[in-house]
């Protein structure tokens, strides 16, 4: 990990088969999120696992494939943290689609 | 003035965790340690990650608020293959199809930095490959879903007519930027096969593009997750 100033000349130098691995993992990953639909899971397993598996396949892109693993933290905290804020508005808007829902429900049926 | 060099000498360049995070932030210099391309990419990539969520929010909502059934798409989007239907089929091929494209273009940028200009090149116009596969097989998706289905923007006769809109809008959006990405990696390529940047000694470029193709990558992971699967 000797990266400290990552140099325009050498930059990102991985071996290439923690890359292998990694693709290794990407493909058990998505085999595994196809078989929860595949097996017909439901309910709360459904949407933790789907959840889970696609949390762990954009980690590993991000921080293998896109190299933020080794990028010093000023960059990744201001690439990784803005997204955060998308966490509020989709809360806003379940909120209100529920809301919505009940309405159509009491009105339109 | 007579402060202005006194932090320097009392602190190694880039010391690393929470007082790194500090002083990059705070010495009154540039921020980020990396080229300015590549701090640019990041950014770019930034906001799309916010334009592509507002689509994936907005989906959300309809789907949420509508009272109609939404279309399986487990089975809106099955093959049948012989005598049996298989669920999805065509989506998980897609989505093996652009990870091993995301596998392909992390080893180019590893032999970019080696200067092993022909892998670089030859790995690239792998990765180009299998995203014009994936632009494809979305190309024969869409026409199934048009033509034999009848789904429209503005209804279908599975269900909630919100399936069209979002899925077209979500999808599209997605495989503009595949194509884009392609353009993108088959010039950069060329560039490399060429020499340029064996002249100016430096083959960041590789990586640059190599961070927007991953994203398109990501897109996709959460995509196949909340539209596919959910």
């Amino acid at each position: 990990m000797s990266t400290a100033s990552s140099d325009a000349t050498h930059g990102q130098q991985h071996p290439i088969s923690l890359y292998l691995k990694i693709w290794g993992l990407l493909f058990v990953l998505s085999t595994m999120s196809y078989l929860v639909d595949y097996f017909h899971f439901h309910g709360y397993l459904r949407w933790t696992l789907i959840l889970l598996f696609m949390l762990l396949k954009a980690g590993l892109i991000v921080g293998v494939f896109m190299h933020m693993a080794w990028e010093r933290l000023a960059l990744l905290y201001a690439i990784l943290l803005p997204p955060g804020a998308l966490l509020f508005l989709i809360g806003l808007m379940a909120t209100e689609a529920d809301y919505t829902y009940g309405l159509r429900k009491l009105f339109f049926s | 003035m007579n402060t202005a060099t006194v932090p320097t000498s009392a602190l190694p360049e880039h010391p690393p965790g929470w007082r790194g995070f500090v002083s990059d932030w705070s010495s009154d210099r540039h921020a980020f340690n990396v080229s300015w391309g590549k701090a640019m990419m990041w950014i770019f990539l930034l906001s799309d990650t916010f334009i592509f969520s507002c689509f994936l929010t907005g989906y959300m909502t309809v789907r949420i608020a509508t009272t109609a059934p939404w279309p399986n798409p487990s089975e809106v989007f099955g093959l049948r293959v012989g005598s049996t239907d298989v669920p999805l089929l065509l989506i998980a091929i897609m989505t093996f199809v652009l990870i091993s494209s995301s596998g392909t273009m992390a080893m180019a940028v590893n032999f970019a930095y080696r200067r092993d200009r022909v892998k670089t090149a030859l790995l690239m116009f792998a990765t180009a490959a299998f995203g014009v596969c994936f632009v494809s097989m979305q190309a024969f998706e869409w026409s199934k879903l048009i033509l034999i289905e009848g789904v429209r923007p503005w209804g279908n006769p599975m269900g909630a007519a919100q399936f069209g809109s979002a899925f077209f809008m979500i999808t599209g959006f997605h495989g503009m930027h595949v194509s884009v990405g392609v353009i993108y990696l088959l010039t950069v390529a060329i560039k490399v096969l060429k020499g340029d940047y064996e002249r100016k000694g430096n083959y960041q470029i590789v990586e640059i593009a190599g961070l927007y193709w991953h994203f398109v990558d990501l897109v996709w992971v959460f995509i196949f997750a909340l539209f596919y699967l959910w």
